[in-house]
């Protein structure tokens, strides 16, 4: 087991040092991060343009651009913005904003998948069934943002409507300077989770609960469940003991490489809710060519990726003793 | 269609192969069985004709039964169509103003007019018309590339395969709509240009069909009909594209569906950030997140670009769907 561990992990090293050169290229290549300077009007004199360009290292050639930007970044020092704000604490600030919702998004949607998937399967070809597929399909088929603007526009007052006072919140991640105990706070929290988690959670759960009903049907019709009726067992001990277990495991990989997905909707969905996460902070770095924001945002996010996947294939050998260490 | 439908193996001849090309000729016209359907209308009637159906036949048979499938291909046909060529003959232009601000649907606006005067339905017509030509772009491009690609990987293994494969996981790693924003700044100008959209939406797409040709070859290739084809003298480049290929349609048509509507959906979520196409031409995710702000007092700005981004993806995800259970050997509930 630890073998393989290490063999995965020799394969996933190589795999986020590649995806930093193509980051860092692709970076590289978005602009001029002088623009601004080189702009402003009056015109700044020629020399301090050069000390600029010499203070951010863009006199010498690519690779040693790269070898500099690498070396800083495995040290934890990703630079400083434009604005001359420090890279890492600001990330790490805008990334766990993002993750609350992220990490609950996903857990609400593969609860649901779950449900759902299993459900359909079980009582296939019934309006069941036919009721989550329509849904299934529904959900793969809204954009996002949509679904998501939906919620915040006319959900959101009929449920406030609903309490009678403002229990959830369309804008931000949490009240500005909030004030009270923590258990006020964590209210505060949730109030402002409930609708971007809903929105982001039914649109991964779409393609899960699909996944899920074929992978359920499939082991319904395999031979040792059969044997497990044939023995005499209960029919609600087959499905859970047995067919269940198993129809669980191909799910963890789907839920493993769908993270770039989810977080590609988080993006979005934060933009709809006006959140200060990883989202806001990508278009922001985009629009001002903040070169070491967009770096070091590209970077941790390839990272969390690969570190998902690596979890993922760890996870499934454990679950399915049939993958071979070796 | 016709040339890439999936042969069985055993009546496929292994042309330039086969010595005289007249040989070859006579054997591609009676495997189709309504040519030999044709034969004997001169000569007496048999008591029990059997007409093969070919493997396309079957295929088409198959989808036909399947009520919702064809009923979303005829809709997703027809709302290609008007959103291809649509917009010329609705009486307003996407950019015409008109003298009615903020009028809620009716008669002379279907879809109403925006605050500015802009006719709703012109404006949809529009942006519908980008989506779908990036869309139909991406699910050719991607589709082609991941093909081949796929192809290559599934044929060769190795360390082609290898390197391939890693490939994909590389372009995986990162999210699609991130690579988008930062690529969509690099080329400003060129970003607002829906053919730009539709093909970096395809270097990034093409992954998926990859990995399903390549699962597909790589299970194929073992088969004893490749094994024929290369003792016959078959080159790769042949047996790839003429024996493998046709086998893989079902999976790559079906794939492709589905970049239809992954490609709608990216393409209209880059446009509501801002980074996709950019006024004044407008597209779905423009229309979308401009009728946002004013969603309680002018809904009908805010629900019909989404309804239509809804019905194009959902269309042909059912299409789709259909596809998969048409192409499906294993599937009984049809008699094909």
């Amino acid at each position: 087991m630890l073998s393989f561990i290490i063999r995965r992990l020799l394969v996933a090293i190589p795999l986020v040092l590649l995806s930093s050169v193509l980051v860092f290229l692709l970076v590289a290549n978005s602009g001029d991060p002088l623009a601004e300077l080189k702009g402003r009007n009056p015109p700044v004199p020629p020399q301090v343009i050069e000390n600029r360009r010499h203070e951010l290292g863009l006199d010498k050639p690519l690779p040693a651009r790269y070898l500099t930007w690498l070396g800083n970044f495995v040290q934890g020092d990703m630079g400083k913005s434009v604005r001359g704000i420090e890279v890492r604490p600001l990330l790490w600030q805008r990334l766990k904003v993002t993750l609350r919702m992220v990490i609950l998004a996903s857990i609400l949607a593969i609860v649901l998948a779950i449900g759902a998937g299993v459900l359909a399967a079980v009582k296939q070809y019934t309006p069941t069934d036919y009721t989550f597929t329509f849904l299934g399909f529904l959900f793969l088929s809204m954009p996002v943002f949509w679904l998501a603007a939906l919620l915040k526009e006319y959900g959101a007052i009929k449920l406030n409507a609903l309490f009678g006072k403002q229990v959830v919140y369309t804008v931000g991640a949490e009240t500005p300077n909030m004030t009270g105990s923590f258990g006020d706070k964590l209210a505060d929290w949730a109030g402002h989770l409930i609708l971007p988690t809903i929105a982001l959670a039914l649109i991964s759960f779409a393609a899960w609960s699909r996944y899920q009903r074929a992978t359920m049907l499939d082991v319904l019709g395999s031979d040792y469940i059969r044997l497990a009726r044939a023995k005499g067992l209960s029919r609600s001990r087959v499905m859970t003991r047995h067919a269940l277990r198993n129809a669980l495991i191909p799910l963890v990989t789907v839920v493993a490489i769908d993270t770039g997905a989810i977080f590609g909707g988080a993006i979005i969905t934060e933009r709809v809710f006006s959140w200060q996460g990883m989202g806001a902070l990508l278009v922001q770095g985009v629009v001002q060519t903040d070169v070491n924001v967009l770096l070091a945002w590209l970077m941790v996010t390839s990272v969390i990726v690969v570190l998902f996947n690596l979890i993922a294939d760890v996870l499934y050998a454990v679950l399915d003793p049939r993958i071979r260490y070796g | 269609m016709a040339d890439t439908r999936p042969r069985p193996p055993e009546t496929r001849p292994a042309a330039g192969t086969t010595g005289p090309t007249g040989d070859g000729q006579d054997l591609q016209t009676t495997e189709h069985g309504v040519k030999v359907h044709e034969v004997p209308a001169t000569t007496t009637e048999r008591e029990f004709t059997v007409v093969r159906r070919s493997q396309t036949q079957m295929v088409i048979r198959r989808f036909m039964a399947h009520k919702l499938a064809v009923g979303s291909l005829v809709v997703f046909v027809l709302v290609v169509l008007v959103s291809l060529i649509g917009g010329r003959f609705w009486k307003y232009g996407y950019a015409d103003i008109t003298d009615q601000f903020s009028s809620p649907p009716s008669l002379a606006h279907p879809m109403g007019t925006d605050d500015i005067g802009h006719d709703s339905l012109a404006q949809v017509l529009r942006g519908a018309q980008k989506s779908v030509q990036v869309a139909l772009l991406v699910a050719f491009l991607s589709t082609t590339v991941g093909a081949v690609i796929g192809a290559l990987a599934g044929y060769y293994r190795g360390w082609v395969d290898s390197a391939l494969m890693r490939f994909t996981d590389l372009v995986l790693t990162i999210p699609s709509i991130a690579i988008l924003a930062v690529l969509a700044a690099t080329l400003a100008d060129k970003a607002g240009n829906w053919f730009f959209v539709g093909v970096v939406l395809a270097l990034l797409l093409w992954t998926y069909i990859a990995r399903v040709v390549r699962g597909t070859f790589l299970s194929l290739r073992e088969k004893e009909f490749v094994e024929a084809a290369r003792a016959l003298g078959a080159s790769d480049t042949r047996i790839m594209f003429r024996h493998l290929l046709p086998n893989a349609t079902g999976s790559i048509i079906v794939n492709a569906t589905v970049m239809v509507s992954v490609a709608i959906l990216t393409e209209t979520a880059l446009s509501y950030l801002g980074l996709g196409i950019k006024s004044p031409d407008t597209s779905l995710g423009l229309l979308i997140s401009t009728g946002q702000q004013a969603a309680t007092t002018r809904p009908w700005l805010f629900y019909f670009p989404g309804l239509m981004i809804i019905i194009i993806a959902l269309t042909i995800n059912f299409v789709g769907d259909g596809l998969r259970d048409a192409f499906d050997p294993t599937q009984t509930r049809v008699r094909a």
